[in-house]
């Protein structure tokens, strides 16, 4: 395919929409499909053939569309209409669309205007809820691959480089990283081959943002590689992917296919001299290849274990040549920082942290689901406004950012603007996006003693201080949730923490604490009931000194 | 929905003979290059469900690769299983969300009916069960993968029902 036959696919595709008299698209993520998602889609489609609408009503499935509390979800174009909790026995309604079914519908449908999507501002999921992702012309109607044709018919190399380094863009995988500086990093070695490597290890507990990415909207994160390869001179790309996502891999699969045939991807990429190539990687279930360097380890086929840095995989990577690795998110945003331009992208957001972040809701709130909002919107928009609150009984406690490696914010912190460097501040980090909610049922020490299992169980053992260390830390959170512990305790936990930071390989280990910390530091009542009355306070450990740690 | 998890549960074999074709093809594909170790070890364990020594000696000698790197890496990753499944499987979620919303209560459950650890498989042979770290169904916590498909919201009843219902002992 060619420029001009990419734009003329995307005026035929659009236009086809266009003279369909509605168009109804089913959310076919995971949190739907589990609610029935696929049934109500097959009702859908058996009943545009029952009513003789074959080619004037078109059903389709889409990736997430962020309220997954309420599931299944429909929209319907003809109407602009978001449907929830809508069962198959309302598919006839829906297909007909007419006055008096409008009526029948109102108790489903969800109003649009609310603040868990009036505060959203959707870059990366622009296209989740709105595009077929098995449909290559979806994405092109949406704009698709515009902006990698942009960038290697009308840019060098360097221009693009440079916009994202303009954009202020910082990687969405946690660190945050500004990208244009990594990419240029790359860019600058003068070695090949070069690899562009897209992190989609994604193994927070509590993080589905970059599953629902994959899912919902396969081809951006591929065109975002693309653009990558094409700025700093790789012609290979990989996804690692967590072998759990089987979903995420088929139409990951499945995307690369359609991209390849239509020399979007390969050789000549829109019969230009430049050539990208994506092959996929599967994961097998160790959270520490979220790690670059453990994860370049596995993509070579070795036991996932990271290494010293430096040298920085920008330098030596994958086989020892320079390697760009992005998290899924990155690259989600680079197309529409190309598009729209670096100007438009960095208006959005903080001085210092540009742009907006994905969360992933879930915990004691009310509106679980994916949502999308600017850098800086404070803790309490984000959990109030959008998320609705904690259910009714309970009382909003903590909420915990960054998986394993982040913290608890306590309620005192809930006017926090959420960026980079406010996050750091009160001991949590951005993490990847995974945000949940506590109230006063949950244990915190209970909470930091899961995540020190995890890390327990995830440490690769290659160096002392985190194989040990963790299994120590959990050892004494273990006995503090039996009731069984010293004052003492606390101060070796304390000194335990300082070790893994200072001493640890990689960021699993050294990062491992925070979850401790934050909740010694915010929460040390709750400790020390634990240790002192043997009380928990929110009535979650018994301690009647039987196995099984916190129950 | 089997697509999620499809690769967590034991599969129908296919006919004996052909496996072996399909196990060598992949092979070849990766043009029996070491780094493909881990992609060779996800399809041999599609094909045969778990992993056994002959197996994994023989990918090694086809890899050239000493059978001790072999054996370190599919000890490493969790998806590998050197053991073989029950007809069922039940993997709890333990994420974060899970957790908070009881997974664990769910976990006992199934390893006091099934009266084997999380990871093992009941002595009948029923039933294998498992704690996955995150599927990533979060809005639907406590979730259970369950032969495949996910539920959603479960309740140790519902396990406990689902277990009599397939006779687990």
């Amino acid at each position: 395919m060619t420029v001009e036959e990419l734009e003329q696919k995307q005026a035929d595709e659009q236009e086809r929409q266009r003279g369909l008299e509605n168009r109804i698209y089913c959310c076919t993520a995971a949190g739907c499909v589990s609610s029935g998602a696929d049934r109500l889609k097959q009702a859908l489609t058996d009943e545009v053939k029952a009513q003789g609408l074959d080619g004037k009503v078109e059903v389709c499935g889409t990736g997430c569309m962020g309220l997954c509390s309420r599931g299944p979800l429909v929209r319907s174009s003809k109407d602009d209409a978001l449907y929830g909790n809508i069962e198959p026995a309302e598919a006839a309604a829906l297909v007909r669309g007419a006055a008096e079914d409008q009526e029948k519908l109102a108790p489903f449908r969800i109003d649009t205007t609310a603040p868990f999507f009036a505060k959203q501002e959707k870059i990366v999921l622009a296209n989740s809820g709105f595009v077929d992702p098995e449909k290559l012309p979806d994405y092109i109607a949406a704009g698709g691959y515009g902006a990698l044709a942009r960038a290697i018919t009308e840019m060098s190399p360097q221009e693009v480089l440079e916009e994202i380094k303009a954009s202020g863009l910082r990687g969405r995988g946690g660190a945050g990283y500004p990208t244009g500086l990594k990419w240029e990093l790359v860019a600058r070695q003068p070695a090949q081959p070069k690899y562009v490597v897209c992190n989609a290890d994604e193994g927070d507990p509590g993080a589905f943002m970059d599953r629902s990415v994959l899912e919902g909207d396969p081809h951006r994160v591929l065109e975002g590689m693309a653009i990558a390869g094409y700025a700093t001179g790789a012609q290979q790309g990989y996804i690692y992917v967590r072998g759990e996502y089987g979903l995420a891999i088929l139409r990951l699969q499945a995307a690369i296919k359609q991209a390849e045939r239509e020399k979007l991807l390969g050789n000549r990429v829109l019969e230009t001299g430049f050539q990208f190539r994506v092959d996929i990687r599967i994961g097998a279930g160790a959270f520490v290849c979220g790690e670059e360097t453990a994860l370049i380890a596995s993509i070579e086929g070795k036991r996932g274990q990271p290494r010293q840095r430096p040298p920085y995989p920008p330098e030596s990577g994958l086989w020892g040549n320079p390697t760009l690795i992005n998290n899924v998110e990155t690259f989600g945003n680079v197309p529409a920082i190309i598009t729209k331009g670096s100007a438009w992208f960095s208006a959005i957001g903080t001085p210092a942290s540009k742009g907006t972040k994905v969360f992933a809701l879930a915990g004691k709130i009310n509106n679980t689901g994916l949502i999308e909002v600017p850098m800086g919107t404070t803790l309490r928009t984000i959990l109030f406004d959008i998320g609705g609150g904690v259910p009714e009984g309970g009382e909003f406690k903590a909420a915990q950012t960054g998986g394993p490696s982040g913290g608890c914010i306590p309620a005192e912190f809930l006017d926090t603007p959420v960026d980079y460097e406010s996050l750091a501040k009160i001991g949590s980090i951005m993490g990847s996006g995974g945000l949940i909610v506590m109230d006063d049922t949950s244990c915190l020490v209970d909470v930091a003693r899961f995540f020190m299992e995890f890390c327990a169980d995830e440490s690769c053992g290659k160096c002392i201080p985190c194989r040990a260390g963790t299994v120590q830390m959990h050892d004494i959170l273990h006995r503090i949730t039996r009731g069984d512990c010293h004052e003492k305790d606390l101060k070796i936990l304390e000194e335990l923490a300082k070790l893994l930071r200072e001493a640890s390989l990689c960021g699993l280990g050294q990062t491992a604490p925070n979850p401790v910390m934050s909740t010694l530091r915010f929460f040390r009542e709750e400790y020390e009931a634990h240790i002192r009355d043997h009380k928990c306070p929110a009535g979650h450990c018994s301690f009647d000194g039987k196995d099984g740690g916190g129950r | 929905m089997p697509l999620l998890a499809e690769r967590f549960t034991a599969q129908a074999a296919p006919p004996r003979d052909n496996r072996e074709k399909l196990l060598e093809r992949a092979m070849s594909r990766h043009r029996y290059s070491g780094d493909s170790l881990i992609e060779v070890l996800h399809t041999a364990q599609e094909l045969y469900g778990f992993l056994t020594p002959e197996l994994l000696t023989k990918i090694a000698r086809k890899l050239r690769l000493p059978p001790s790197r072999v054996l370190g890496v599919t000890t490493f990753y969790h998806f590998f299983s050197l053991a073989p499944k029950g007809e069922h499987s039940f993997i709890v979620c333990t994420g974060t969300a899970c957790y908070v919303a009881g997974a664990q209560g769910l976990l006992e459950t199934l390893e006091r009916r099934c009266h084997c650890k999380s990871g093992g498989t009941s002595p009948d042979g029923k039933a294998t069960i498992a704690a996955a770290r995150c599927i990533g169904s979060c809005g639907l916590a406590p979730a259970v993968i369950y032969d495949g498909n996910i539920m959603a919201r479960v309740k140790p009843d519902q396990l406990n029902a689902e277990l009599d219902r397939i006779g687990v002992q």
